[in-house]
């Protein structure tokens, strides 16, 4: 391995000390000259029709500038062309409780709030759907006109294989249904947004979002505006977790008024409003069919999902795929059906959270496996080994993957925590559970289909020595600026804060789609490398003709240009600088990344691709009383195959990150929702939009984690790098349950595994019923013709070979 | 309304100013002194975001009327530094990787720093209990802890002082 100098080596991230000494200029912390505050009038009822909407009297209250209403927005717009189902406010129906319909901007936030007060709106209650359950039976009212059917959203069906006949030759079939349960973001910062006209006349947007370039795109939809009158900054993000990828209607709400008022606008959501904003981890009930062999080798697997989408399409289609498309990548399954339904419900709309749309199967097939390996006697590690997937394969559906760290993984979680000599051996009431994951280095497509490039990075150099680092990605806390800096500084032989970075405004800098499915390293580092190469080549030309070197014989290291066979013999890095400006002038260099093209030619094909997959495995201990069903979790082992740690201190904390958020969500976390009494509204109301009532772990609750890195770098990623962020979340879930069973033999099939659910558990097993709580079956649902898609070992070219016929309903009936 | 005159001291300086009696601490440092340094997660007491020291103990400044604060020593984030160069605590949690996304650290700082100077070698049960009222959604916490023990051995001279510069 080349010796590195940045690369690999512990330190302090480029960001850390505007975070320290809170420099560091979030959305919320703007305060412009003459800025006036918005606020928005949100709907009480889940679903209802707005028959008029009075606001003459908030015109005229004190402090106030503006009101808008759904009248002043008539264009949509969504995160995903096939769902431009949302309008900045709501012009004729509310769909759930919270949906904004009018704004106030008033000189205070204090005055636009009490001016909301003043609004009046005429409203006709409709009927409200509650569950995904009541989606599929209740097709009118229909949430949105444009659903594939009634009030589900989209259903997908895909097969590789005759799964039927795998299942049938099968030596045994295990059926299983899991709920996991949705869950909010809960990111420290509430979003903010302010929106300004600049001197110049154009509109700006600085904004706590995951996605300027998606953002940008929507102003321009939603506001009839051309991109050159729009940019979009994004600040320092308090956290994301997927919980600011949308473009939201309180961005372009101040957009709108700042164009229409000439002033900045600017406002700060409360953190009930981001509980009712949404976007989180879908719920999904799911039925996993699988067979195997006498030794337990998956030989057909038959997936359905059914997700509760909310009120809006949101990332929805994709995170509906998503529940399918990675059950693959794992363990080798030679003959895959996935079906996937999301329904409409009156709730704020659900989205993508960490490891989007794939922890929820995620957390079943693991647990399932753990239920095959103790019904033939197997030991759940050995069972995983013995049918790892093969590296620099494809699989059923076609995915591309790359390296695989995942025998090494598992192999450190099973050594550090004792696995072979106190797994099924320890007192009753203490429990390990094992289980493994993958993620995507980045999605293989955009949002919206182009055949641009993913990543941009430019480099100016200067004669003062100065390195400008430009690019649209986004710091969203994961250390997209220090993996920037990082990669250049160690190409171009200088250090990480040399560099002066320019990130996330779409104006200035390149497009980077965003930082969202774990795609930055990969492919903002890719580009970020193919420009400081450009810059270093540049360097060494003029620096070779000045020293009479040849340029291949110079090396950059410790801000110097020098000979390798003569090291004293160079220039430092500013002298660089002026000898390679005097010889080509200005200095500038680009780079791009675009991810390879996908094997997968059937529809639905898009969601899964990437260029390569990380891996992670977890043994989770825990102590279990069996008389209460206290839960209590001492100590986590976790490995994740990250390829290359480009700096081992932030890949460290985002491994312990996902385990902290992955135990939150196995544990407490849940966005769960009750009917108001009907003599009240009977609305579906947030059972608690507060960060208090929503439980996450705080330190107290924080156990000891060891952590692995496991370093063997992929060819495709930056200096073998591939993603750490989402990826180390996944297996955690499912490694409590199974641990739970391991301690008190008893199985729980959903999330959140609370001390209610295994005591009740419990119960059952003493009155000799099932041990388990979860959910007991899977609705019928009328699902669409399969694409049928061999897969590679089958003959398969990666085209579904009935196209034609695939995607129609099996049948009229919609009922069950 | 009428506006209040209030005179406290902040990070060291005597100050004066003129608020709304109905503002919280936390809208007054970030609003009327512009140290937007102190966050805010929740405005209800919920997530340690906003904490500030007011005469050396942590308090949330969401929950604390500014017109209880007269006469008081107030001290945010941006009172941490020391003669240009960063606090031990701050430079720990920049090394140790205690800040991610940043957002919860200026409340985690202060909360950190009262700790200290109560109990110069704190146990890690006890950094566990100072923080337990701060919320962290990115680090899972262990970070935190590692930092705030690092800056406590320096604190004590058992260790070597971290790079403070600024």
């Amino acid at each position: 391995m080349t010796e590195h100098r940045v690369i690999g080596k512990p330190r302090r991230r480029v960001d850390a000390v505007a975070k320290v000494t809170g420099r560091a200029p979030y959305a919320d912390d703007l305060y412009l000259p003459r800025m006036l505050w918005c606020k928005l009038l949100r709907s009480p009822h889940p679903h209802a029709r707005i028959r008029a909407i009075d606001t003459a009297r908030a015109r005229t209250a004190p402090g106030v500038k503006l009101v808008l209403t759904g009248a002043d927005f008539p264009r949509t717009y969504g995160i995903l062309p096939v769902s431009m189902d949302e309008h900045p406010l709501c012009p004729d129906v509310v769909r759930h409780v919270g949906d904004p319909l009018a704004a106030v901007v008033a000189e205070s936030e204090e005055e636009a709030e009490a001016a909301l007060a003043l609004i009046e709106v005429d409203y006709e209650v409709l009927r409200t759907i509650a569950s995904p359950e009541e989606a599929l039976e209740v097709d009118e009212p229909q949430i949105h006109a444009y659903a594939q059917h009634g009030n589900q959203h989209k259903r997908v069906a895909l097969q590789f294989g005759d799964v039927d006949e795998a299942l049938a030759g099968a030596e045994h079939v295990f059926e299983d249904v899991f709920f996991y349960q949705g869950n909010n973001h809960l990111a420290m910062e509430e979003h903010a947004s302010v929106a300004d006209l600049g001197s110049d006349g154009k509109l700006v947007l600085y904004s706590s979002t995951q996605t300027p370039h998606y953002v940008h795109r929507a102003i321009c939809r939603a506001l009839d505006l051309p991109g050159h009158r729009v940019r979009v900054h994004a600040q320092p993000n308090g956290g994301g977790f997927g919980g600011k990828s949308d473009p939201f209607n309180h961005e372009i709400v101040v957009c709108k008024a700042a164009l229409l008022l000439g002033r900045p606008v600017k406002i700060g959501l409360t953190r009930e409003e981001v509980f009712l904003l949404h976007r989180g981890r879908h719920p999904v009930l799911m039925r996993f069919r699988t067979g195997v062999d006498a030794e337990g080798n998956i030989v057909g697997m038959d997936l359905e999902t059914l997700l509760d989408g909310g009120a809006y399409g949101s990332y929805g289609v994709a995170s509906t795929f998503y529940t399918g498309a990675l059950q693959t990548v794992t363990y080798a399954i030679p003959r895959y059906r996935f079906r996937g339904c999301r329904t409409f419900t009156n709730k704020p709309a659900c989205g993508p959270k960490r490891g989007h749309g794939t922890v929820q199967p995620r957390f079943g097939q693991e647990i399932q496996l753990d239920k095959i390996a103790h019904a033939l006697g197997k030991d759940p590690a050995d069972l995983r080994l013995q049918q790892l997937c093969k590296p620099d394969s494809l699989t059923a559906n076609y995915l591309t993957v790359g390296t695989i760290g995942l025998r090494e993984c598992i192999e450190k979680v099973v050594a550090g925590s004792g696995w072979r000599e106190r797994y099924g051996r320890l007192p009753e009431g203490q429990g390990l559970g094992l289980a493994c994951s993958s993620y995507l280095c980045g999605a293989g497509l955009p949002i919206y289909w182009n055949k641009m490039p993913h990543s941009g990075v430019q480099l100016q150099l200067d004669r003062m020595g100065a390195v400008t680092a430009v690019c649209g990605a986004t710091e969203i806390g994961q250390g997209s600026d220090d993996v920037l800096a990082g990669i250049v500084a160690e190409v171009l032989g200088i250090a990480p804060d040399d560099i002066h970075l320019v990130t996330g405004k779409t104006d200035l800098t390149p497009v980077d789609l965003g930082s969202y499915s774990s795609r930055v390293t990969l492919m903002m580092g890719n580009a970020a490398i193919e420009a400081a190469e450009r810059a270093r080549e540049l360097l060494a030309r003029a620096v070779g003709e000045h020293l009479g070197v040849p340029p291949a014989r110079l090396a950059f290291a410790e801000r110097r240009v020098f000979d390798v066979e003569d090291p004293a013999r160079g220039v430092d890095f500013q002298e660089a600088c002026v000898l390679a400006e005097s010889a080509f002038g200005t200095l500038g260099t680009v780079g791009s990344y675009t991810p390879p093209r996908s094997p997968a030619r059937f529809k639905g094909g898009g969601v899964g691709p990437s260029p390569t997959y990380s891996y992670s495995a977890a043994v989770v201990e825990v102590e279990v009383d069996p008389d209460t069903g206290w839960l209590h979790v001492p100590r986590i082992w976790i490995a994740h195959d990250i390829g290359r740690a480009l700096n081992p201190t932030l890949a460290r904390g985002q491994v312990e990150g996902s385990v902290y958020m992955g135990l939150g969500e196995a544990l407490m976390e849940e966005q769960t929702f009750r009917r108001l009494p009907p003599k009240r509204s009977n609305a579906l109301v947030h059972k608690f939009p507060s960060a208090l009532e929503y439980k996450s772990p705080t330190t107290l609750d924080m156990p000891e984690v060891i952590t692995y890195l496991v370093e063997d770098p992929d060819p495709r990623g930056p200096f073998g790098a591939k993603e750490v962020g989402q990826g180390p979340l996944l297996p955690i879930m499912p490694a409590v349950a199974n641990a739970v069973f391991d301690a008190v033999g008893v199985r729980i099939d959903e999330t959140p595994i609370t001390p209610e659910k295994i005591r009740a558990a419990l119960e059952a097993k003493r009155k000799g019923k099932e041990a388990r709580t979860g959910p007991r079956s899977f609705p019928r649902i009328d699902w669409p013709e399969p694409f049928l898609v061999p897969p590679p070992w089958e003959g398969g070219d990666g085209r579904a070979v009935n196209a034609s016929e695939a995607g129609r309903p099996m049948s009229k009936a919609v009922k069950p | 309304m009428n506006k209040l005159l209030l005179s406290l001291t902040v990070n060291g300086e005597a100050r004066e100013v003129a608020f709304s009696p109905h503002k919280t601490l936390l809208e007054v440092l970030r609003e009327d002194l512009g140290l937007t340094g102190t966050k805010h997660g929740c405005e209800l007491g919920e997530c340690g975001a906003c904490a500030v020291l007011v005469d050396g103990r942590p308090v949330l400044s969401c929950l604390t009327l500014a017109l209880e604060c007269e006469g008081a020593a107030v001290e945010t984030v941006e009172g941490l530094r020391e003669d240009a160069r960063l606090h031990p605590l701050q430079a720990c949690f920049a090394d140790v990787g205690g800040s991610q996304c940043g957002y919860c650290t200026p409340g985690m700082l202060v909360t950190a720093k009262a700790l200290l100077e109560e109990k110069p070698a704190p146990s890690r049960d006890e950094i566990k209990e100072a923080l337990s009222g701060n919320l962290c959604r990115c680090t899972g916490y262990l970070q935190i802890f590692e930092a705030v023990e690092r800056a406590a051995a320096i604190g004590r001279g058992e260790a070597a002082g971290e790079d403070r510069r600024d």
